[in-house]
């Protein structure tokens, strides 16, 4: 089973990504579907939730995602190129703006060094470009010890805690 | 000047160790060419035609005299002995090795210094105006706010892969000394009717391939709110900008794509969900971030005394007069002045200092100017606050040093970017140009008797050197496998800001200064009633410096 790091652990994965077409049935299993394939398939996505989870592509914001976005048990933001920063406004938005407590996923090809970013952001879940171990990765988690901005790991700047 | 806490302190120390382990796992092959990228750019390194280039950050352009020492130091210590000032106030190295950067980067840490996000597709270092809290004409000192918003950019984790590099400038003075009109974001601090202090905001403007003055978004946005503001305009740019191809990617095809009503408007609607939220600035912290910028311990001289021994020394000495009326700037403190070092002598590239040269700045700042030291966009040094009583003896130890040349704001005083010498994207040496320049109006009297000119040299497009901007500007093309340079006329980077229009076809190098020759001979020929080059250029049209130029010689 691949791995991925989740919570600060590399744990297996037992998540799939098919490529759907929007009229196919869900497959078996923990699928992660498109959102066109989401908003598409809502009624008979609701009988089996906790099953279903939805990859966003860094078009995708989510404003249009339609059902109930909290109740989504895996959001995954596609890296095409792990230098597409848009997957980083989008995961602040998902947590901050919609409120979303469930696990919010990086695939596609985020790098090791971008874990630190990526976990402010709102990001718990990883699933790193291929070539990187994910078990030495852990440690660019915690590359710096404080931050300046507020962000999702950190809704307080800075400078309102110092004294 | 800011000074660093503890914490400050132990965020700089961990982005070096950061990088560190990210160049030894690069040398072991466990990161990729293109992954390490953006790593390396944003701690300043790029890969030059010759060696790895360092961009260190001056934050603002403001430095100590234990900074430039530190300075000195990592040039004699991993580079050649010198180093370059550029166009944004930041300092580069020429030729570090890449094993020895994180070094270099941990000396630098010891007097806090780095050279975070000097390259690469985030937000660089904030500039503004070098005579910030000195000068005449300023209603607001803008370091302050430079310093907070240096401390938002620093590491924000939701803009450090941006479609494009993001260049931000911040201005509180009448005149604009920190062209806010062609970064990606201007900032003018000013007041409104009710007293508040805040920010007109001005977005899209830049140089590069497609230069383009910016536009007013918002007219007033207090200071409270500065840094969720920006937070919604560079997520509107993170979200919207292009990212398929990099020369459409920069906020400012952006905003022509949108119009800046349009892009206004959604960046006012990102704004409603987060304004008022914890990224509000404190008063607290507007006032901490002020109590690093107070004024130094100014003594009270009979100013009266001061001048006239001062008119006294400019008429005994001619040199002296010429270097004052050229190199220094007025005060807003009665019996002081700020003294512009320039680093344009000739024979050397502009904005080029030697190791012994930034120990002498150093030194220089700690008996002249409390300590302090500020680097400018046209590459030169200033020593803000020199009491009036003390130009004469600074300006003889100064002339041995190099930095007398008394020709600031005149044709020799020119911005070139590193150009084919250094940079790998050049299309052309842009140094040798300068020279030849210089060489060739090496007389002082026909350079003042032009008054301020702007000429401004970039390799290639990008404009580093911002050609697009000078009264004259040159731009090295590639023509075949060769060498050419365009020449621009009538460029204005200040208040009434304008883009040069290309002359015509481009010259070899060997013509370039005949033809400035030219250019400036119609100017002093045509000119009435002390008009300024611009002016000149304006009344007389493009077409008529056109025909000059490409006239036959018969
Ligand atoms: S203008 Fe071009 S040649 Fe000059 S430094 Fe910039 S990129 Fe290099």
């Amino acid at each position: 089973m691949p791995k991925i790091i989740k919570d600060a652990a590399v744990i297996d994965d037992s998540w799939q990504m098919p490529e759907l077409e929007t009229t196919s049935d869900l497959p078996e299993g923990q699928v992660l579907v498109s959102l066109e394939y989401w908003n598409a398939n809502q009624e008979d996505i609701s009988e089996v939730a906790d099953r279903v989870g939805l990859v966003l592509e860094p078009t995708e914001t989510p404003d249009q995602i339609e059902g109930d976005l909290k109740a989504i048990p895996v959001i995954a933001v596609n890296f095409p190129i792990f230098a597409d920063g848009r997957g980083f406004s989008i995961g602040r938005l998902l947590r901050e703006r919609y409120g979303y407590e469930g696990e919010l996923r990086a695939v596609g090809s985020p790098i090791r060094d971008q874990l630190t970013y990526l976990s402010r952001v709102g990001f718990n879940a990883f699933q790193l470009a291929e070539h990187y171990n994910p078990e030495e990765a852990l440690a660019s988690l915690n590359d710096f010890s404080d931050s300046y901005q507020v962000a999702v790991d950190q809704p307080v700047p800075l400078f309102r805690r110092k004294s | 000047m800011y000074i660093y806490d503890k914490i400050d302190q132990q965020i700089i120390e961990d982005r070096v160790t950061q990088f560190r382990g990210q160049t030894e796992r690069y040398l072991n092959g466990e990161i990729r060419e293109e992954e390490f990228l953006p790593l390396r750019l944003q701690n300043g390194l790029y890969i030059q035609r010759l060696a790895p280039m360092l961009r260190i950050c001056i934050p603002y352009g403001m430095l100590s005299s234990k900074q430039l020492r530190a300075l000195a130091e990592v040039t004699r210590k991993y580079d050649k002995g010198y180093a370059h000032f550029t166009t944004r106030q930041n300092i580069q190295l020429n030729w570090p090795a890449l094993e020895n950067v994180p070094d270099i980067l941990a000396d630098l840490a010891d007097v806090e210094m780095h050279a975070v996000q000097t390259s690469g597709n985030c937000i660089r270092n904030f500039t503004t105006d070098q005579f910030a809290g000195v000068a005449k004409d300023e209603s607001i000192d803008p370091r302050p706010y430079c310093e907070i918003m240096r401390q938002w950019a620093t590491f924000h984790p939701e803009f450090a892969f941006l479609p494009r590099k993001f260049k931000i400038a911040v201005c509180g003075s009448e005149t604009d000394r920190a062209a806010v009109r062609f970064h990606d974001i201007g900032l003018n601090l000013i007041q409104n009717e009710q007293g508040e202090t805040g920010f007109q905001v001005l977005v899209g403007g830049g140089l590069g391939r497609t230069p383009v003055i910016g536009s007013v978004i918002r007219e007033f946005i207090p200071e409270k709110d500065i840094l969720t503001y920006l937070d919604a305009i560079l997520r509107v740019y993170n979200l919207n900008g292009d990212r398929n191809n990099k020369y459409k990617a920069r906020i400012k095809i952006l905003v022509r794509a949108l119009g800046p009503e349009e892009f206004a408007k959604r960046v006012e609607a990102e704004w409603q969900h987060i304004k008022d939220g914890p990224a509000t600035l404190t008063e607290e912290e507007i006032e901490r971030a002020k109590g690093f910028f107070t004024e130094p311990n100014y003594q009270s001289f009979d100013a009266d005394q001061a001048e006239q021994a001062l008119s006294d020394q400019a008429s005994q000495d001619k040199a002296f007069g010429r270097w004052l009326e050229r190199n220094i700037t007025e005060h807003r403190v009665p019996g002081y002045r700020s003294v512009t070092l320039s680093l344009k002598p000739i024979g050397v590239p502009p904005g080029d200092v030697t190791s012994s040269q930034l120990d002498s700045i150093a030194d220089l700042a700690d008996e002249f100017s409390f300590g302090e030291a500020r680097s400018t966009h046209e590459q030169n040094i200033v020593l803000a606050d020199v009491e009036t009583a003390r130009l004469y003896e600074l300006w003889q130890k100064l002339k041995p040093l190099g930095f007398a040349t008394p020709t600031l704001g005149t044709l020799l005083d020119m911005i070139c970017c590193p150009g084919g010498d250094f940079c790998s994207l050049a299309n052309a040496k842009s140094i040798p140009i300068a020279e030849a320049i210089q060489r060739k109006f090496d007389d002082l009297d026909y350079v003042y008797d032009l008054g301020e000119l702007d000429l401004n040299i970039s390799g290639c497009m990008n404009a580093c050197g911002h050609h697009h901007i000078g009264d004259i500007g040159i731009l090295g093309v590639d023509k075949k496998g060769e060498e050419f340079y365009q020449v621009q006329l009538g460029g204005c980077q200040s208040n009434n800001a304008q883009l040069a229009k290309v002359l015509g076809p481009a010259f070899n190098r060997d013509e370039v200064p005949d033809v400035i020759e030219k250019i400036l001979s119609t100017f002093v020929e045509k000119r009435v009633d002390g008009e300024s080059f611009n002016e000149t250029y304006h009344r007389l049209g493009h077409d008529h410096f056109k025909e000059v130029v490409y006239a036959k010689d018969n």
